[in-house]
């Protein structure tokens, strides 16, 4: 069976899909020589209507990509690094994002933002390490953010062919993460629907992007202990909480993991739900960066802002007990 | 620069572009009892003054050609052959409104004209423009895109960025600045370095100034336009210079902003659009044209009053295309 590497299963599902569909088309910096490898040997096999070359110009381009899909196109947009995402937050969130409803339904904006490598990166600098994916969930925007090389095939074809924006994250953390897989096995993933990793009755710990290999990894080394169910969301928003339900239903007990900063987060949310409206035994707990989080100057100081195993593990225990 | 030819024009042409002139202002007016009334409740940034300049630019497009408006749109929407009725719902908020209710006096949109925005976004709608143009260039539908924008925009980054992407790829757009003289209450002379023509020849973009308050002028430019667009030797950026005859949005009739003196605004009255189209006109065809105009909007004043109110809990309509159910704020 080949391997497929998480970076590789972007390639094949963006290529699959503007084989597919010849409204598809793919935007951003460096394509040419296709820097995030994402694109890569597509110019040739595509040409350069398709796969189009951008000045730096993250507002005109992004606008742009609107434009384009109002006017009957598909586009996919490359972010290099996730603070551009906070460079073109207004025209995602109160543009392209808003022209449907203000439209009363004329009109339909379907671009993918695709952020492929998204998160830390060590010794980069404070400046382009974020992991904003709960902003764009808080105004709405349809946000996806797979661990795995199949399910980011998946998602990332779905989002292409969603009628509406809808942003990509993909950890740097998981792009080497690698996957035995029939290629015929790869199939389109709907929005909204999460994924079970372990089932387990003891405790759900809700784990997104590169957290959901540390989770799988210390449910694996507290089985015959304690019985972890893994439960990936995979898309952030719309969020899979009949699914969140039914687990808590059985395990009762909630640990949340998640990259982004605590105030107002994903882990905010999913433990204020839990608490209004599903099956709880024992105070819930979550696992974040702190507040106001600025990381990755330097590995030794990253490490007192990443959600660790550890953390984890301890706050497994302290449900536990709870 | 752009060509800028003059053209003789049939008797029945200049009628139509007086009767446009005339709708827009008389539409205009009527808003302002609405929004007296308390009926048209967001109240609406006037263009009473401007109508020439969407006027002459849609006369020169094809039903099939795109716009992009903006926040003081109300002209362009009825230049470009919007239905009174159903627009003037929209503003009102009702359910017989174009956008049903969702777009408002500020960002509607009309796709039975191929208006696909106003976004609010001041400046942004140019790279969006540029965006639509580039889907229709390589579609090869011969389309062209046209977008409006105000003196104030020309200070935003992003409208620099869309003027970069048009000239580079030659893509079939029209900016048209309506340089009504104040963004807001900043005069154009405290907020734009250089020349607003200058932003678009620093991109290569042929551009022009042209005379905004005479339809036939801007007509011409736009003719120009439009012929070098379709040719696919790319965009054009035409300035046209026109005055807003009241505030910049009707709260400022309650604010009373002073930024304009009466001197001022008496100049530009002498040069009033609706009188340099009607002086074009016979007298006869002017009467019958504005009895005309006053039973169109009668109709429409009654469509948009009798318009049925929309339901709260339908506010989330229309937000996705597919997929999720909003959460509700309470549960
Ligand atoms: C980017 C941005 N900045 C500010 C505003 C608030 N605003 C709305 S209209 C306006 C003035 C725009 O002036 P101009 O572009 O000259 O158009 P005009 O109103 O004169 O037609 C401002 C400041 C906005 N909507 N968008």
């Amino acid at each position: 069976m080949p391997r497929l590497s998480y970076l590789k299963a972007l390639n094949r599902a963006l290529g699959d899909e503007m084989d597919a569909d010849e409204s598809v088309f793919v935007m951003g910096e460096d394509m040419n020589f296709a820097l995030t490898n994402v694109t890569a040997g597509f110019l040739q096999r595509f040409g350069p209507q398709r796969v189009l070359e951008m000045p730096l110009s993250e507002q005109g381009f992004t606008n742009f990509a609107t434009g384009a899909a109002m006017a009957g196109r598909r586009p996919v947009v490359e972010f290099q690094i996730p603070f551009l995402l906070l460079l073109v937050f207004e025209q995602i969130t109160n543009q392209a994002n808003k022209f449907r409803l203000m439209s009363g339904g004329q009109t339909s904006v379907p671009v993918t933002y695709l952020m492929p490598a998204s998160g830390v990166r060590t010794g980069w600098g404070a400046q382009h390490s974020d992991q904003p994916y709960s902003l764009f969930a808080h105004m709405g925007v349809k946000t996806v953010m797979p661990a795995t090389p199949t399910d980011a095939y998946g998602l990332l074809i779905t989002a292409i062919r969603d009628d509406d924006p809808v942003i990509f994250f993909g950890p740097l953390a998981c792009m080497g993460v690698r996957e035995d897989v029939d290629y015929a096995d790869l199939l389109p993933i709907p929005l909204g629907e999460a994924r079970l990793h372990r089932s387990g009755t003891d405790v759900t710990v809700v784990a997104v992007g590169q957290l959901v290999h540390d989770a799988i990894a210390v449910a694996d080394e507290l089985a015959g202990e304690v019985s972890v169910e893994v439960f990936d969301p995979r898309t952030i928003y719309p969020f899979d909480w009949a699914a969140l339900a039914e687990s808590l239903q059985r395990t009762g007990r909630l640990v949340v993991f998640d990259d982004g900063n605590r105030f107002a987060g994903l882990g905010a949310e999913v433990l204020a739900t839990a608490a209004e409206q599903m099956h709880l035994v024992a105070a819930p707990r979550r696992i974040s960066r702190p507040d106001a989080a600025i990381v990755g100057a330097s590995p030794d100081l990253d490490a007192g802002l990443l959600p660790t195993r550890q953390q984890l593990t301890s706050a497994i225990s302290a449900v536990l007990k709870g | 620069m752009t060509e800028c030819q003059d053209i003789e024009l049939e008797q029945s042409r200049r009628d139509s572009l007086y009767r446009t002139i005339r709708l827009i202002r008389r539409f205009e007016e009527r808003c302002l009892d609405l929004v007296k009334s308390g009926d048209l409740v967001s109240g609406i940034h006037p263009c009473i003054g401007q109508e020439a300049v969407a006027t002459g630019v849609a006369a020169a497009l094809d039903g099939e050609d795109i716009m992009f408006s903006s926040h003081r749109g109300h002209g362009h929407f009825l230049a470009k052959g919007s239905d009174p009725s159903t627009f003037l719902a929209e503003l009102l908020g009702r359910a017989n409104g174009i956008d049903r209710g969702r777009g408002g006096s500020f960002h509607p949109s009309d796709f039975t004209r191929n208006i696909y925005n106003a976004t609010g976004t001041v400046g942004h709608s140019a790279a969006i423009a540029a965006g639509a143009a580039w889907s229709v260039a390589q579609a090869g539908t011969g389309q062209v895109v046209t977008c409006f924008f105000g003196d104030g925009a020309v200070s935003q980054g992003a409208l620099l960025e869309g003027f970069n992407l048009a000239s580079l790829w030659r893509l079939p757009v029209i900016y048209i600045c309506e340089n009504n003289q104040y963004a807001t209450s900043l005069p154009v002379g405290a907020a734009v370095a250089g020349t607003i023509t200058g932003r678009g020849e620093a991109f290569g973009i042929p551009s022009v100034t042209v005379d905004g308050q005479d339809v036939e002028v801007v007509l011409a430019a736009m003719t120009g336009a439009v012929r070098r667009a379709r040719a696919g030797d790319g965009p054009t950026l035409i300035e046209a210079d026109t005055y807003r005859y009241f505030g910049h949005h009707t709260f400022e009739f309650k604010v009373r902003l002073d930024y304009r003196s009466e001197d001022e605004l008496a100049r530009w009255r002498c040069r009033d659009p609706l009188e340099i189209a009607a002086g074009r006109v016979s007298p006869q065809v002017r009467s019958e044209i504005d009895a005309d105009v006053e039973a169109v909007l009668d109709e429409a004043v009654r469509f948009a009053l009798d318009g049925a109110r929309l339901d709260p809990a339908d506010a989330q309509e229309y937000t996705y295309t597919t997929g999720p159910q909003p959460r509700a704020g309470a549960l």
